[in-house]
């Protein structure tokens, strides 16, 4: 078996009496796409930025590609990549910019970031547009330069916080073609979404609710369990029982 | 070393594309300079008035020259009739009059008392203030001068004496106004909303996962706007120099110090913002409800502080812009060194402190 690029066990986050995050324990391995999904409010966020080095755990274990979210912080922002719904691409900086800047803060040589930045403008096919300011783009480009970018610096796993929201089917469709992609490169996709059609497309899919992983399957198996025909069905069976509120 | 390069030059670029940014940067120094030194001014030039002189001899010949050649007054006409007067009054035409009574100098010499009527506009009073008193003081300088030359043996001079200030300038008031207001508009308020768009934009959350360190987000977002603050600080000291005769009467390096000082402020004050706004309306009113107005208020530039009831004085004391005012004021118009200033500038040096303390403090704990 290979190694996992994310584990954790039993990791907790407590804000005061409130678990956000109840020992929650999973692995996923390079190459995966492992769908997290969860109800507003469910413990999502808490997680996710727990092992992006954003939040420190309360209680419990947990790496990221390979290193330890306690004590190597640093070490995990150099191996991940992040993209959020709103893309996060600077309007005014031009796509060429956009790209040298986001390589230049991981710390890439100017070697590194000039044979990256070509590759990357040759394999979106836009040449023309490379000088041109990013509020010009359409969304679906915008949406394929943020994945692009979030993955110049090579890193071992991917976050993609609903990475989708508010795409039209088509783009979605395309950019699941790039997520696709990058698996097949071998690095670990984390995702998060709110489609459940989606959730179809990811290898495995753990579904939170209320702090907790109350499912964690392949969509198939998951659907098996639940006596369910579409995935929609089975979130809708486990959230029905959640008590909090979405925030 | 190289990440935090390109990181300020991306801040360049966000503040070189964006011609609101760059009318605001430095659109509003220039705007501000003019219009308080030409528009807004509190001196009045060129009032129209008139001179009767019924005596027409010596001592009011020379009293009248001087009137004429102080750049406030541009004498209408000569003579006129008590009634021409009061009918120039009326329709407006003229703010001020004085009447020499015939026997003007004989009265003078002797009986060592004449009289001079002075008669003004008082539907604007502060006009009418100005103006008597640039009259009296023009007549006082003139008994000044005849007291060295003839001897009379007693005669009570009120002693006018305007210091540091003795045109009266109102440019002594507002640059010193002006620059504090240019950099809090610039610092806090461009800095705050700097950052919170990066929130806005998501692109923050970007930043935060990446190796870059936060405390470094922070830097490269203050880098530019101190150096830009400085750029505005030459523009408003070039314009005050040549363009209202204003000089700088103390160290310009000084000068420079302890403007970075306050800049410095400003940015920790803008970074306090953003850290308590999450959108760039409410980053820009905070900056502007929270920095602008008691910089209006409270620094004294516009409304003397002696003049509040003191509570508001007390007030004045927690604003850094009052403590840059007196700073400018003492370096720039009067020439003083820093052995005078050092207490508002260790004052102002706490200021920056506390709120650059504050600010990280808070910054960190939205991390957690």
């Amino acid at each position: 078996m290979r190694e996992p690029v994310i584990k954790t066990e039993k990791l907790t986050k407590r804000f005061g009496d409130f678990v956000a995050v109840n020992e929650i324990s999973f692995e996923t391995y390079p190459g995966e796409i492992f769908g997290f999904l969860g109800a507003n409010g469910a413990g999502k966020t808490t997680a996710m930025r727990m092992l992006c080095g954003l939040s420190i755990p309360t209680s419990g274990k947990a790496t990221v590609a390979g290193f330890d979210v306690f004590t190597h912080r640093d070490d995990i922002k150099q191996n991940i990549g992040y993209m959020s719904q709103k893309f996060s691409l600077y309007e005014d900086l031009t796509v060429l910019e956009n790209i040298e800047f986001y390589a230049g803060i991981y710390g890439l040589t100017d070697r590194e970031i000039k044979d990256r930045t070509d590759e990357l403008i040759q394999k979106l096919g836009l040449q023309k547009e490379a000088k041109h300011l990013v509020a010009s783009l359409p969304l679906g480009w915008k949406q394929k330069l943020a994945f692009s970018v979030a993955l110049i610096h090579r890193p071992k796993v991917v976050f993609l916080d609903e990475p989708t929201s508010g795409v039209d089917p088509v783009t979605r469709r395309q950019f699941w073609n790039m997520i696709y992609e990058a698996s097949a490169n071998g690095v670990g996709i984390f995702v998060t979404t709110h489609y459940m059609d989606e959730s179809e497309y990811c290898h495995r899919i753990s579904i939170m609710v209320d702090g907790n992983i109350e499912a964690l399957d392949t969509p198939a198996n998951l659907k098996k369990k639940f006596e369910a025909d579409s995935m929609d069905e089975v979130f809708y069976q486990l959230a029905r029982g959640a008590k909090r509120q979405a925030d | 070393m190289k990440q935090f390069f390109t990181f300020v030059r991306k801040e360049f670029y966000h503040v070189f594309r964006d011609p609101k940014t760059l009318l605001m940067l430095f659109g509003i120094p220039v705007v501000q300079i003019v219009l308080f030194g030409f528009a807004l001014t509190n001196e009045i030039k060129n009032s129209k008035i008139v001179v009767a002189d019924y005596a027409h001899d010596n001592a009011s010949a020379e009293i009248i020259n001087k009137i004429k050649a102080s750049a406030y007054f541009d004498i209408q006409e000569s003579l006129m009739s008590h009634e021409q007067i009061e009918e120039a009054f009326r329709s407006g035409k003229i703010k001020l009059a004085v009447v020499f009574p015939a026997n003007f100098n004989n009265d003078l010499v002797h009986l060592n008392h004449a009289q001079i009527q002075v008669l003004a506009d008082a539907s604007d009073p502060n006009t009418a203030t100005a103006l008597t008193n640039y009259i009296s003081s023009i007549v006082n300088d003139y008994q000044m001068a005849l007291l060295k030359t003839q001897q009379i043996p007693y005669r009570i001079v009120p002693e006018f004496r305007m210091l540091y200030n003795p045109q009266l300038k109102g440019a002594t008031n507002f640059v010193p106004g002006v620059m504090s207001l240019v950099m809090m508009l610039v610092c806090v308020m461009m800095t705050a909303v700097s950052i919170v768009r990066e929130k806005e934009l998501g692109t923050m959350e970007i930043l935060l996962v990446s190796p870059f360190k936060p405390i470094l987000v922070v830097i490269s977002k203050a880098v530019p706007y101190l150096f830009l603050s400085l750029v505005n600080l030459t523009t408003i000291l070039l314009l005050s120099v040549f363009l209202l005769d204003l000089p700088i009467n103390g160290s310009i390096l000084l000068l420079y110090a302890e403007s970075s000082l306050f800049i410095l402020t400003c940015l920790a004050v803008g970074l306090l913002i953003s850290t308590k706004t999450d959108s760039q309306q409410a980053a820009m009113m905070m900056s502007l409800m929270g920095m602008m107005l008691p910089t209006l208020l409270f620094t004294g530039f516009l409304f003397p502080i002696e003049n509040m009831p003191w509570p508001l004085q007390a007030i004045s004391h927690f604003v850094p812009s009052r403590w840059y005012y007196i700073i400018v004021k003492s370096v720039m118009i009067k020439g003083l060194g820093i052995s005078q200033i050092w207490k508002e500038t260790l004052i102002l040096f706490g200021m920056m402190l506390f709120f650059l303390g504050v600010s990280i403090k808070s910054f960190k704990i939205r991390l957690a």
